[in-house]
């Protein structure tokens, strides 16, 4: 028995050595902390079973499509007029945020004013109130019988059931995307080179033009474009205000659905792969500028 | 105020300044808000009642309990191991897994929705043996579950990896040579660390849990007292011209924002230092 435990022992750090080495290929050091294999064994497998495996199917169900399947729904007219809506939207939701978003942001970090904690916490309501709730309580503000619509029916201006009202739904997801993107860089905003710029006799504007602007734009860019990306694929706060109308205020994500309820899950999947394709270069976009926010920072 | 005046604006721009910016909030965010609960109650406080004791609102309201008792802990688990394989450990190609745990964020809720339909549906990769085995994941409770993972995947694990990357691994490896066992030293010395951080993720993964309507939309089916989450609920009455009754379910779900606000700000306030990256 002893002659057959004895390899066992002397091979048990091998196959650690090879386990090792497999792992090697993920862990770099050795570490006298334990867990890695469990931990990361839940991660890459939650992640897979979870996020990347489903995600892979929309690329494999559309590549089964064939290019002539795939582009019937994806670049259809009707898509086509959806991405233009969704996208388009999206550009000007986000840029009504940056300004506002910055001018939020600036009032909580420079000023003092009562209230103020109880603003910066409402700041976020748009992450913790649920999407569908956003859609109806806008659609009641906005519909052409609405608290708010009802006063600019009269002058001839519509929000609600019309491409106005997607923007305005579009705002209110992502609102704090830009002021709390905006707000921790403001903050670290050293006052010397503020003193600086007013000792050598700029005035307030052009020290926030040309000092204050360009040192918190990175920030406000990448703020916009998280909003940005959010709001692309954004669906619950819209469709209820939206009134959904094909060629004039159908955004990309209810065109999915509308496929899906038609059968058609083809159709659906060719319009989730083109936005996914999207998304990532989106996603793709806001890491490189995050990583120059981060530099900027530093130095 | 103690800033100086050369760096200051004059007052009537900081006056303008807070007004836009009041008036701003207040037409996006409070008016919204007080128009759920004003339209709540626009029948009065009876009809509020019954339709929140309507047992179809009810069955709603439990299945969007469910889901989130399952999916939240889940979650928790797999941030925790996620934040403690990438924060306490050096490896490559570690930012490109911190992407993708990202990934659910960019991803729109409807195609989060349709990827299992595409996995687990009729026509779908599993469908017919799923079928042949009398199981449902698609227009059944597992969908939602799977699609509302999907959705709050990076919430946790967002918030404590950024806490526990700051922390290093110092504490962890003085208790390990002192003889303490992994997991001990995992729950008297990391957990204690991150708790707060902890609870701050689990507070935003539950309100978009609960909340979460895109996904779950397209994976349940909307089968009326049997697979309707509560937002789902919401959209049925809305759609059938009951406001007074999705306003009034909604008002719930509103109350939840709110309560996860204030704890989330309670949190911000008395434990900046000891959440990640909301010291300021």
């Amino acid at each position: 028995m002893a002659s057959v435990a004895l390899p066992m022992v002397a091979s048990a750090p091998d196959s650690r050595q090879a386990l090792g080495m497999r792992l090697g290929i993920l862990q770099r050091q050795r570490s006298i902390i334990p867990g890695f294999g469990v931990t990361m064994g839940i991660t890459v497998f939650a992640l897979s079973v979870i996020v990347l495996i489903p995600l892979s199917a929309v690329f494999i169900t559309s590549a089964g499509l064939g290019w002539d399947g795939f582009a019937a729904t994806a670049f259809s007219r009707r898509a086509l007029a959806a991405y233009r809506l969704s996208f388009g939207a999206a550009a000007a939701a986000a840029a009504i945020n940056a300004v506002f978003g910055l001018i939020t942001a600036w009032v909580l970090v420079r000023y003092d004013f009562t209230g103020k904690r109880l603003v910066s916490a409402l700041v976020d309501l748009p992450f913790a109130l649920p999407t569908a709730v956003a859609g109806i309580a806008l659609t009641a503000l906005y519909a052409p019988n609405g608290w708010i619509g009802r006063w600019l029916a009269p002058l001839g201006i519509d929000i609600g059931f019309t491409p106005r009202g997607v923007v305005v739904a579009l705002i209110f997801v992502g609102l704090p995307f830009v002021v709390r993107t905006v707000e921790p860089v403001l903050a670290d905003l050293g006052a010397d080179v503020e003193e600086a710029a007013a000792t050598l006799g700029a005035s307030r504007l052009q020290t926030f033009v040309h000092v204050i602007l360009p040192a918190i734009s990175p920030a406000l860019l990448t703020g916009c474009a998280l909003a940005f990306a959010r709001a692309v694929g954004e669906y619950g706060s819209v469709i209820f205000i939206a009134g959904n109308m094909p060629f004039r205020s159908e955004i990309a994500p209810l065109l999915i659905v509308v496929q899906l309820e038609q059968y058609n899950t083809g159709g659906a999947t060719a319009i989730a792969a083109t936005m996914l394709v999207i998304s990532f270069v989106l996603l793709f976009g806001i890491n490189l500028l995050q990583g120059w926010q981060r530099r900027l920072r530093t130095t | 105020m103690s800033v100086p005046a050369a760096t200051a604006e004059p007052r009537w721009v900081r006056w303008l300044l807070i007004a836009v910016a009041l008036g701003f909030l207040a037409l996006n965010l409070a008016l919204p808000l007080a128009a759920v609960f004003v339209e709540a109650f626009r029948k009065g406080v009876a009809a509020y009642v019954a339709a929140i004791r309507d047992p179809d609102a009810l069955s709603a309201l439990r299945l969007t309990l469910t889901v989130a008792a399952i999916a939240v802990p889940l979650n928790i688990v797999i941030g925790l191991a996620a934040s403690w394989a990438i924060a306490k450990f050096d490896f490559r190609f570690k930012p490109f897994l911190v992407t993708l745990i990202d990934l659910p964020f960019s991803v729109s809720p409807v195609v989060s929705g349709l990827v299992y339909v595409l996995v687990f549906g009729m026509q779908g990769w599993f469908g017919e043996w799923l079928r042949d085995n009398d199981l449902q994941v698609i227009f059944a409770v597992p969908g939602l579950v799977l699609a509302t993972i999907f959705i709050t995947f990076p919430f946790v694990a967002r918030e404590l990896l950024p806490l526990m990357e700051e922390q290093g691994r110092d504490e962890e490896e003085a208790a390990l040579s002192l003889g303490a066992s992994g997991l001990s030293t995992f729950w008297h010395v990391t957990l204690p660390n991150v708790r707060w951080g902890l609870l701050y993720g689990v507070l935003l993964c539950n309100a978009r849990a609960m909340g979460e309507f895109g996904a779950v939309s397209v994976v349940s089916g909307h089968i009326r007292g049997k697979t309707n989450t509560m937002p789902l609920h919401i959209e049925i009455l809305y759609n059938e011209y009951n406001f007074a009754a999705a306003f009034a379910v909604a008002s719930l779900l509103a109350g939840l924002a709110l309560v996860t606000l204030v704890l989330k700000s309670a949190l911000e306030w008395r434990f900046a230092g000891q959440l990640a990256g909301r010291g300021h």
